[in-house]
């Protein structure tokens, strides 16, 4: 089949690209066919955000968001920031020391849409989705794209998986062929580390010139909370326990609407110590007072987790090449020094849309019965022009500022460094996540406490409440490049490092009948965080998408 | 042949149930919806018996909420050729979902009208039976296997211990059960189609049905949670333990 865009991913940056585009459509009267293919069983399935979202990108899009009812019902009413310094104590940071990106509200924070938002990013996309059912796009959830469509160096569409395929690779009863999906322009808005996005920096490299691109570990669980000790729009942000201080990463915990707390642990996966599980860190973490007063005698209803483009400027690839651009967190367009990434990955929608469109719609591509496939460098130069590009170029700048501000900025910088990990955005990370890995040797086991059922949980229980499903006879989707790695080189090497990085309990090392240690991989519970495709120390694991319609059913989350 | 299918929305399979705070209900809030299974199953077979050439059309019927659209447009994509929505915001019993079915297959005059046997939502297992003693029609519920020949229907039905088939007289209601047949997976060219087919929509009370409400839902509770296990370190401290402590020996 042919439509003039295809977008690939029904999450905030494609929507609101496809939203976009058909206004200008519609605006200058012309027939525009846009197609939107999303692997989830529906929009919102697959999204996991915090999130604090401020609604600039969105009121460009609809000014009249309010009128429309979007999801944002839960404005920020106050910021607390803590640094904790172990299992028990807490320091609570005064607002001063609190660099001004991160604050949320206060200041010229409190009207209009400057306002920030506690919200689900599911839900913004569920309503999205309906915006732009609304203005004619077409989205088809349940469809998994596999691989572009690359014609003499020209993107020319997407393939779409087949469904009803067996683990041997046979088709099964049912089975329904791949598609072609052919446009003129493709976007690409996978999120963070997508899989056909990854073979295309690769392929036309877009990379070059950047630093390696720079990854964390979001994983987020989403709590009913008595009333009582409910506060709609309280923003809780905070680092320093659990994580080591050579490990990197952040807490927040939000008061959402309808007596919902959301709490999630952001660990970088720059991380050295292969004993590290993310999972367990974030476990334990609730058990701190901070943490726990606003969770204890709730009832967790919702978990999962999610990898996040974090490296900003230095890392952003060159987001055009023929026939198509890379959006959002495809790209990494999100903005480290506000911990937020839904507006960026919005405007890079926005404006993703304005260059596909003229490039389209000017006379000459109408006159010529135009077939696409340019490289939209006007693209480029409209996106260095926006306030999405202005924000990730001043945020890789951050610290340098902040120490030509003199001693009291210099105060606030340094805890700001531990706060954001120790990393100043303008420093160069050379050194690939996955490089990052020490020998299991160098360091001791690490011993997690046992959860309680009560503020702590074992992984299982955890992928349960994911609503996670794969239809079980079907290929594996992730796959190994050399199957003997694991054990030969990881297990001895890294004391097989995917067991624990794994936030879903995807990769175990099992002993066989004859006692020998066996790589395991429960692909059944991937909740498609992307993980495993950046922290194998090999790089040995690609992740490639599976059947339509599998992996995670999220709630708002 | 004109066949009608009824079909519902519920909670999607893969979500796993919670319940609301109070225990008033279960909490729909925030959840995934889907087609009940077993009436994907009575799309298929109608479908298939469409494609052998037996039936002539395939009309897809629901009673609910404006969104319950979403599983019209999916019968749709999966072969229906038109849709019926029956708009109510009220809670639809079994008996109330069954006046207005027969309403519509009265209005319709099906040859055959296949039903899921029941929703997993709330386990009646009692529509297609209300249905058929209200429309006067004969019924085969849990069907694994549907043959229309010489105007007559034998069907194979799942009981206990066995199987049985039975053979009626057209018009008739069949129920599905799970071995009837493996539903397909909508194509995506069939998914834009089905934006086209018509879709009508009606409401209780222009069929002529009051909504009305037999069952006050008292309470709802979640399962037990189970107890974290222990570990025993010996077979004499598991006897000892199953002797004391759990009093089974």
């Amino acid at each position: 089949m042919a439509f003039d865009v295809v977008i690939v991913g029904a999450g905030p940056s494609g929507l609101s690209a496809a939203c976009r585009l058909m206004q200008q459509a519609n605006d200058a009267g012309q027939e525009l066919t846009v197609c939107v293919v999303e692997k989830g069983s529906e929009v919102g399935a697959h999204i996991l955000s915090g999130a604090v979202f401020e609604p600039r990108a969105l009121a460009e899009l609809f000014p009249d968001w309010e009128e429309r009812g979007a999801p944002l019902t839960t404005p920020a009413t106050r910021d607390e920031v803590y640094l904790l310094k172990d299992a028990e104590k807490a320091l609570r940071l005064p607002n001063a020391l609190v660099p001004k990106s991160m604050h949320n509200t206060g200041g010229d924070l409190t009207s209009g849409d400057s306002r920030r938002y506690v919200i689900s990013a599911g839900n913004l996309c569920r309503w999205l989705a309906e915006q732009a059912e609304g203005l004619g796009v077409e989205i088809f959830p349940g469809f998994a794209a596999q691989e572009a469509i690359v014609e003499d160096g020209v993107v020319k569409g997407i393939l779409i998986g087949d469904m009803g395929v067996g683990a041997d690779g046979q088709p099964k009863d049912g089975h329904m062929p791949g598609m072609e999906l052919r446009a003129k322009y493709t976007l690409f808005a996978e999120g963070a580390r997508g899989h056909i996005g990854k073979r295309l920096i690769q392929e036309y490299d877009l990379a070059a010139g950047r630093d390696p691109q720079h990854y964390g570990i979001g994983l987020k669980e989403l709590w009913d909370v008595p009333a009582e000790q409910h506060e709609p729009g309280l923003v809780l942000h905070g680092s320093g326990w659990p994580l080591d201080k050579s490990t990197h990463g952040g807490w927040f915990l939000y008061h959402a609407e309808n007596h919902q707390v959301v709490v999630g642990l952001i660990m970088d996966l720059s991380y050295q110590n292969p004993w590290l599980s993310p999972f367990d860190e974030f476990q334990r973490m609730k058990h701190h007072p901070v943490l726990a007063k606003h969770l204890s005698g709730g009832k967790r209803v919702a978990y999962g987790a999610r990898a996040i483009t974090k490296g900003g400027l230095n890392c952003l690839p060159k987001m055009t090449f023929p026939g198509g651009l890379l959006i959002g967190c495809d790209a990494g367009t999100l903005n480290f020094a506000k911990i937020k990434g839904l507006h960026t990955a919005m405007k890079s929608g926005l404006v993703a849309a304005e260059a596909v469109f003229e490039a389209i719609n000017n006379r000459d591509a109408r006159a010529k019965g135009d077939e696409g496939g340019q490289e939209l460098t006007a693209f480029t130069e409209k996106w260095e022009a926006s306030w999405a590009y202005a924000e990730l170029k001043e945020s890789a700048s951050f610290g340098p500022a902040i120490h030509k501000y003199g001693t009291v900025g210099g105060g606030a910088y340094n805890v700001v460094n531990q706060l954001l990990g120790g990393k100043l955005p303008n420093v160069h990370d050379t050194s690939a996540d996955h490089a990052q890995l020490k020998p299991a040797g160098e360091f001791e086991k690490i011993d997690y406490p046992k959860p309680d059922g009560k503020l702590s949980f074992d992984k299982l229980s955890s992928v349960f409440l994911s609503n996670t499903n794969h239809e079980e006879d079907q290929p594996c989707h992730l796959r190994l490049t050399d199957a003997e790695l694991p054990i030969r080189d990881n297990l001895p090497e890294y004391a097989e490092p995917a067991q624990r990085y794994c936030p879903a309990g995807v990769y175990e090392v099992v002993e066989d009948d004859a006692g020998q240690p066996q790589f395991q991989i429960n692909f059944q519970n991937c909740v498609h965080c992307k993980t495993c495709d950046i922290k194998e120390p090999a790089q040995n694991i690609t992740w490639v998408a599976p059947e339509g319609g599998g992996g995670p059913n999220y709630p708002n989350m | 042949m004109k066949i009608l299918v009824a079909v519902k929305r519920v909670i999607d399979y893969n979500v796993k149930i919670r319940v609301k705070a109070d225990h008033s209900d279960v909490d729909l809030t925030n959840v995934k919806m889907a087609m009940n299974p077993f009436c994907e199953i009575a799309v298929e077979e109608a479908v298939r018996l469409k494609e052998r050439g037996i039936a002539t059309e395939v009309v897809a019927v629901t009673i609910g909420p404006k969104a319950a659209q979403e599983q019209l447009r999916t019968a749709l994509a999966l072969g229906a050729d038109r849709a019926i929505h029956v708009e109510t915001e009220a809670p639809v019993e079994s008996l109330a979902a069954a006046k207005v079915l027969a309403k519509v297959v009265e209005a319709e005059q099906p040859g055959l009208m296949i039903l899921g046997k029941q929703a997993i939502d709330s386990d009646n297992n009692q529509v297609g039976q209300m249905l058929a003693a209200l429309a006067g029609l004969p019924q085969a519920t849990f069907a694994s296997e549907v043959i229309i020949e010489n105007g007559k229907a034998q069907v194979t039905r799942e009981v206990d211990g066995g199987l049985q088939t039975v053979e009626l007289s057209l018009p008739a209601i069949v129920t599905t059960d799970l071995r009837l047949n493996e539903p397909r997976y909508a194509k995506l060219p069939d998914i834009m189609k089905a934006k086209k087919k018509p879709l009508i929509v009606t409401t209780p009370a222009e069929l002529g049905v009051e909504i009305t409400s037999g069952v006050t839902l008292l309470k709802v509770e979640p399962p037990a949670e189970r107890q974290a296990g222990i570990k025993v370190s010996s077979v004499d401290e598991l006897v000892d333990k199953l002797k004391n402590e759990a009093k089974v020996l």
